[in-house]
C-alpha cells in the first residue's frame, strides 16, 4: 500500500508523512499535490496573526476546541520562526494547545518558517491542500508572530483575525504595520489588563476613519484567552465573516485571487528550479563573480548573459 | 537538500526538572533541527499524538522521577499502535544498567545517563536518522 | 577611605605592575571567570572599591544596611541551624520518624510531601500513578495530617512544610488538626515555603496562573497576621532558580524581585508591611564559586534592607532584615567520582557560613543517583560541624569584609541585580515577566551557556571533563513498591465513604463562591479541610474560577 493509499484510507500518520513530503519538496511532491488538490472540498481557513505573546496560541487553543465541539473537523497549523543561521527552529506553540481535544481528531502541525519572511512557511498553503483533501473542513493558521509585516496570511486564509493586546500601543501603530488592511476581525486579547478600553476605542476610531469602505464592517472584540472570556463571541464573529464571504460572493473572489497567485508561484518555482539546476550549477556563478571582481564584467550584464544562455538552452 | 531533522522533546511524569531537556532543545536547534517542545507533565498519549501529527524522526523524553519503567514502554506501545514504530525513542534519566538492558530490548533506541554531552546526543541523532531510510512508496 | 593623591599614585603604579605581569606567561585558559561566566580581574586593590560611604554601604553587623550580618553578635550568640530535610513513605511511617526525632531532642520537624500532594492531585488521580509516597509523604485529607502528627503536641514544636501551590490547604490542615487537639492557632509556629513565583520560574510545581496564586498567598498572609502570628508565611527561594541554571546574579535578582512582588501585593491588599514583613524569609543556593557566593549573600541583605526601608516604608528594623536558609548546590554534584561531591559540598557550606546564613542544609555526596545513604547523610552533617567547631571561621563576624575582591564583587553583584530590577520593571513587572517567559528564558540561556562551556573545555569539572577515570557508575535498581500507594488510596476511599458528603459538597461550593468574590480564601479552605474535603477537591473547587497555568513556550 502506498502512502497515498493509506492517506485515502484515513491514516493520520500517512497524512502527517505526506505533509513532510510537501514541506521538504521531496521528488514528486507536485504530482502528489495535484492529486490531492482534486480531492479538496474548499476547507474554511481562519488565520491568526499579531505581535509575539499576544495570545494567539491560547486563542487557537480555545477556538479549535469550540469548533470541534460543534462537530467540525478541525486542523491547526502553527508557524514559528526558523533561525536564519542554523536553520533550526523551536516550535513551541503546541504547549499552549493542551486543551484541544485530540480525541476529537483535531490535528495540529507545527512548521518552521524556513527562510520565509511573510509570517508563514513557503509550504503552508500547500499543506492546507493536504489537510483539505484529508477531510478537514476548518483550518486555523497561526503566523510566526514576530511583529513584522506578516502578510502571507492573506493569501492563505479566508478570515484573518488580528490579535492585539492593550500594551500593543496606539492603534496608529497597528495601522502603520498594515494590520488594518488585513484584519477581518480584531481581537484585543488580555483585556483583563489596563488599557484595554483605550485600545478598543482607538481601534474603532481608526476603523471608522478608513476611507476605503467595504461591505464588511470589521468588528473589534475584547477577549481574555486566559480566562476563556468572550472567545465564543470571537468565534461567532469569525463565522459571521464566513457567511458574509459566502453570501456576498467575496469568497470566490478571494479564492480566485489566491489561485492566481498560486499558479504564479508554481511557475516561478519551476522556473527557479530550472535556473538553479541549469545555470547556477558547476561554478558558473563563481566564475561570473570572478570576472566581475576583475573588472571584466558588471553584475547586470553577467545576469543578462546567463539568463540568455538559459533561455537558449531550454 | 536533505530533509530537516524533526524531534519532539517532552517531559512525562510530575517532576519539573526541565533544565536538562531545555539545554538539549537549545543544542538541537543550534544543530539545525526543528524541535517541537511540548513541555511538562505530558502523558504518553499526548506525547505519541504529537509525535504522529508532527511526523518527527525522533522523540526524546527526560524522566527523573523514577517512573521510566512505566513510561518508556507505554510510549513505545502507543507509537506502535499508531503506526509510528519507526520513530526513534530516546531519553535521559537516572536509569540502572539492568533497566537499561530491558528498555533497549523493548525498543528504546538510546538512553543517556547524567554526564552525557549535547554534542554526543546531536551526533547520535544525526547518524541514527540517516540510517533510518524509508522506502515507502508515495503514490 | 584613601585620599585622592594616594589613589592616583596607586593607579600609576598598578599600570606599571600590570605591564610587567602581562609579560609573564599565564595559564592557557582563555578566560578567567566565575561560575556565572563573569570575568574576574587578576588583582583587586583599593581602587576597586568605593569605601567613601562605608557606614551606608557596609556598616556594622545587626545595623542597617546589614551587609555584615543580621545580628549584632552573629554566630557568637546563635549558631546557624543545621537543618537536614528528609522524609518519605506513608503518614504512619512519617509519624513514627517524628516521634523518633523528637526523642532525640529535635524541636523542629520538617515535612516533605510527595509530588502529587505538591501539585494538588489526590493519590487516586491518574496523574499520581507511580508517584504516591515517593519523594515525600502523601496527604489527601485532614485525616492524613492527623496521622502524621498523632501524639505530637503542636504547641511545642515548630513545623516546616516544603509546599507551594497548595500551601494554604496544608497549613489549613495543620491548623485544623491542632484545633482538634485543643491547640489554638495563635500558639502554632512554623514555616511554609509557599513561594509560588519561583515555581513558575524554576521548579514548575504550579496549579493556577500567577495572579490568583498571589491572591491565595496574600489571603493567607492576612489570615496569619490575624490568627497565626507565629507562622513564617513565605520562604522566598532562590535555591531552585539557581538549580534551574541561573547565574549568581540572576538567582539574587529574581529571588529578591519575587520578594518585592509579595510585599507589593500584600501592601496593595491593604496589609501593614511592618506586620507581615517580619514573617518573610529567604532560601538561597550555595554554589561552587566561593567568593561570588559570599558576595551574593552580602549584597542580598543590603538590597533588601534598603528597599524595605526606603521603597516600602517599613518602619520597624525587623522588617528590613533578610534572614536566610542555605542549601548547597545539588546541581553541582556529579555522578562521576561521587566522593568528590563531599569536597564540593564542604566549600559551598563554608561560603554560606562566611556569608552569614541563619541555617544550612548540606547535600549528601551520593544524592545524584539515588536517595542518600545513611553514611553520606552523616558525613554531610559532619561537614557542617567541622566548619562550626574546627575551622575558626565563626570566631569573628563577616571575616571577608574589607577584602578588595569581596567588596568589589558585592558591589558588582548588587549592581547586576539592580540592572535586572530595572529590566523587570521595564517589562511590566514580575508577573508579566513570568507570563512572557522572560525569567525562564534567561535561565535556559545561562544553563545552555554553562553546558557549552563544559563541552568546549572552557570550564573544567573534575571527574567530568578532566581527571576522568574509567569507572562504573553504579545506578541502583529502583524498586517500585506500590503498597504505600494502595494503602493511601484505600484510606482515602474510606474517608470519602464516612464523611458527611453533603456537607463537604456544600463547603466546597462555598469555597468556589469565595474564590469568585473577594472573601478570604484561607478561611474558606479551612472550612473545607475541617469537613475532610480532599486536597484535590479543594484545588478543583477553585480551578474553574482561577484557571490553570500552562508554561510559556521558551525562546
Ligand atoms: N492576562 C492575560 N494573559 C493572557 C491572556 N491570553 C493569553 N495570555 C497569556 O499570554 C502569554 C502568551 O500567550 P500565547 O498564547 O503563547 O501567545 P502567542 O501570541 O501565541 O505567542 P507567540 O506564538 O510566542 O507569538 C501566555 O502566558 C498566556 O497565558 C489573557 O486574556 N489575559
Ligand atoms: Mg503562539
Amino acid at each position: 500500500m502506498s502512502l497515498y493509499d493509506k492517506f485515502l484510507d484515513g491514516s493520520v500518520i500517512a497524512l502527517s508523512r505526506i505533509i513532510s513530503h510537501i514541506e521538504n519538496l521531496r521528488p514528486g511532491y507536485q504530482e502528489l499535490l495535484s492529486r490531492l488538490y482534486r480531492r479538496t472540498n474548499g476547507i474554511y481557513r481562519i488565520g491568526l496573526t499579531g505581535p509575539p505573546g499576544a495570545g494567539k496560541s491560547s486563542l487557537v487553543n480555545l477556538l479549535a476546541g469550540q469548533l470541534a465541539d460543534d462537530g467540525r473537523r478541525v486542523a491547526v497549523i502553527c508557524v514559528d520562526p526558523s533561525s536564519p543561521f542554523t536553520g533550526g527552529a523551536f516550535l513551541g506553540d503546541r504547549i499552549r494547545m493542551q486543551d484541544i481535544p485530540v480525541d476529537k481528531g483535531v490535528f495540529i502541525r507545527s512548521m518552521g518558517s524556513r527562510g520565509s519572511t511573510g509570517g508563514l512557511a513557503a509550504a503552508t498553503s500547500n499543506v492546507t491542500v493536504a489537510l483539505d483533501a484529508f477531510g478537514f473542513d476548518t483550518l486555523i493558521i497561526e503566523t510566526v508572530g514576530v511583529g513584522q509585516m506578516e502578510l502571507d496570511i492573506i493569501d492563505a486564509c479566508d478570515t484573518v483575525v488580528v490579535t492585539l493586546v492593550p500594551e500593543s500601543g496606539d492603534a496608529i501603530q497597528a495601522l502603520k504595520a498594515g494590520l488594518m488592511e488585513i484584519a477581518d476581525v480584531f481581537a484585543v486579547n488580555k483585556s483583563d489588563r489596563a488599557g484595554a478600553e483605550q485600545m478598543l476605542y482607538d481601534l474603532k476610531s481608526a476603523l471608522e476613519m478608513r476611507t476605503e469602505k467595504s461591505k464588511w464592517e470589521v468588528p473589534v472584540i475584547a477577549t481574555q484567552a486566559l480566562h476563556k472570556k468572550n472567545t465564543e463571541e470571537l468565534l461567532r464573529l469569525i463565522l459571521e465573516h464566513k457567511s458574509f464571504l459566502e453570501t456576498s460572493g467575496q469568497l470566490s473572489h478571494i479564492r480566485g485571487l489566491q489561485l492566481q497567485k498560486k499558479v504564479e508561484t508554481v511557475i516561478t518555482r519551476l522556473v527557479f528550479r530550472d535556473i538553479s539546476s541549469n545555470i547556477l550549477s558547476d561554478g558558473v556563478l563563481e566564475k561570473a563573480v570572478d570576472k566581475i571582481m576583475k573588472g571584466e564584467e558588471d553584475p547586470y550584464s553577467a545576469g543578462m548573459r546567463l539568463y540568455k544562455r538559459f533561455k537558449l538552452g531550454s | 537538500m536533505a530533509d530537516k531533522i524533526r524531534v519532539l522533546l517532552a517531559k512525562p511524569g510530575l517532576d519539573g526538572h526541565d533544565r536538562g531537556i531545555k539545554v538539549i532543545a537549545a543544542a538541537f536547534r543550534d544543530a539545525g533541527f526543528e524541535v517541537i517542545y511540548t513541555g511538562l507533565r505530558q502523558t504518553p498519549e499526548q506525547i505519541v499524538t504529537a509525535a504522529i501529527q508532527e511526523d518527527v524522526d525522533a522523540v526524546g523524553v527526560s524522566i527523573l522521577s523514577g517512573a521510566h519503567m512505566i513510561l518508556f514502554p507505554a510510549i513505545l506501545e502507543l507509537l506502535k499502535k499508531e503506526g509510528g514504530e519507526d520513530i526513534l525513542l530516546f531519553g535521559g534519566g537516572i536509569i540502572s544498567k539492568e533497566d537499561m538492558v530491558d528498555l533497549k530490548k523493548a525498543g528504546v533506541a538510546k538512553l543517556y545517563t547524567p554526564g552525557a554531552t549535547t554534542t554526543e546526543i546531536v551526533d547520535w541523532l544525526k547518524s541514527a536518522v540517516k540510517d533510518k531510510k524509508s522506502d515507502e512508496k508515495i503514490l | 577611605m584613601f585620599d585622592k593623591a594616594f589613589l592616583e599614585k596607586l593607579a600609576e603604579y598598578k599600570k606599571k605592575w600590570e605591564d610587567e605581569a602581562k609579560e609573564i606567561p599565564q595559564n592557557s585558559r582563555s578566560r578567567f571567570m566565575t561560575i556565572s561566566s563573569d570575568d574576574v580581574e587578576i588583582l583587586y586593590g583599593p581602587e576597586s572599591v568605593d569605601m567613601s560611604n562605608y557606614m551606608d554601604k557596609i556598616g556594622f553587623p545587626g545595623e542597617f544596611p546589614y551587609t555584615r550580618g543580621v545580628h549584632k553578635t552573629m554566630y557568637r550568640s546563635k549558631m546557624w541551624t543545621m537543618r537536614q530535610f528528609s522524609g518519605m513513605g506513608s503518614p504512619k511511617q512519617t509519624n513514627e520518624r517524628y516521634h523518633y526525632l523528637l526523642k532525640q531532642g529535635t524541636n523542629g520537624l520538617s515535612v516533605a510531601f510527595d509530588l502529587p500532594t505538591l501539585m494538588g492531585y489526590d493519590s487516586d488521580s491518574d496523574r499520581s500513578l507511580g508517584e504516591v509516597g515517593k519523594c515525600g509523604v502523601a496527604v489527601d485529607t485532614l485525616a492524613d495530617m492527623e496521622t502524621i502528627f498523632d501524639g505530637i503536641d503542636t504547641s511545642k514544636i515548630s513545623t516546616s512544610m516544603t509546599i507551594n501551590a497548595p500551601a494554604s490547604i496544608l497549613l489549613a490542615m495543620y491548623i485544623a488538626l491542632s484545633e482538634k487537639k485543643g491547640v489554638p492557632s495563635n500558639k502554632l509556629t512554623g514555616t511554609l515555603q509557599n513561594d509560588i513565583l519561583k515555581e513558575y520560574i524554576a521548579q514548575k510545581e504550579w496549579i493556577y496562573p500567577p495572579e490568583p496564586s498571589i491572591r491565595l498567598i496574600t489571603d493567607m498572609m492576612q489570615f496569619c497576621s490575624d490568627h497565626v502570628p507565629g507562622w513564617n508565611t513565605i520562604s522566598i527561594s532562590g535555591y531552585h532558580i539557581r538549580e534551574a541554571g541561573a547565574t549568581a546574579a540572576q538567582e539574587l535578582a529574581f529571588t529578591l524581585a519575587d520578594g518585592f512582588q509579595y510585599v507589593e501585593s500584600a501592601i496593595a491588599a491593604g496589609q501593614d508591611v511592618d506586620v507581615f514583613a517580619k514573617r518573610l524569609s529567604f532560601f538561597f543556593n550555595a554554589h561552587q564559586d566561593f567568593f561570588e557566593e559570599i558576595a551574593k549573600y552580602r549584597a542580598a541583605r543590603r538590597i533588601w534592607a534598603k528597599r524595605m526601608r526606603y521603597k516600602y516604608n517599613a518602619k520597624k528594623e525587623r522588617s528590613w532584615l533578610l534572614r536566610f536558609h542555605t542549601q548547597t548546590a545539588g546541581c553541582s554534584l556529579t555522578a562521576q567520582q561521587p566522593e568528590n561531591n563531599l569536597m564540593r559540598t564542604a566549600f559551598q557550606a563554608l561560603s554560606g557560613v562566611l556569608g552569614g546564613t541563619q541555617s544550612l542544609h548540606t547535600n549528601s555526596m551520593d544524592e545524584t543517583l539515588a536517595l542518600p545513604s545513611e553514611k553520606a547523610v552523616l558525613l554531610a552533617l559532619r561537614t557542617q560541624q567541622i566548619i562550626m567547631q574546627e575551622t575558626g571561621v565563626t570566631n569573628t563576624i563577616d571575616p571577608l569584609a574589607g577584602s578588595y575582591f569581596v567588596e568589589h564583587m558585592t558591589d558588582k553583584i548588587e549592581a547586576a541585580a539592580e540592572a535586572y530590577f530595572d529590566e523587570i520593571e521595564r517589562r511590566g513587572g514580575v508577573l508579566q515577566c513570568i507570563e512572557e517567559g522572560y525569567f525562564q528564558r534567561e535561565l535556559a540561556k545561562s544553563a545552555y551557556r554553562y553546558q557549552k562551556e563544559i563541552e568546549n573545555g572552557e570550564r573544567i569539572i573534575v571527574g567530568v571533563n578532566e581527571y576522568v577515570m574509567e569507572e562504573d557508575i553504579d545506578i541502583p535498581v529502583l524498586r517500585i513498591d506500590e503498597t504505600v500507594a494502595d494503602n493511601q488510596v484505600a484510606s482515602l476511599n474510606k474517608i470519602k465513604e464516612t464523611r458527611d458528603n453533603d456537607k463537604t459538597k456544600r463547603t466546597l461550593e462555598e469555597l468556589t463562591e469565595c474564590a469568585k468574590g473577594n472573601g478570604n480564601t484561607m478561611k474558606a479552605i479551612l472550612d473545607c479541610v475541617r469537613v475532610y474535603a480532599t486536597e484535590g477537591e479543594i484545588v478543583d473547587a477553585m480551578r474553574p474560577v482561577f484557571g490553570e497555568y500552562t508554561e510559556p513556550p521558551m525562546f
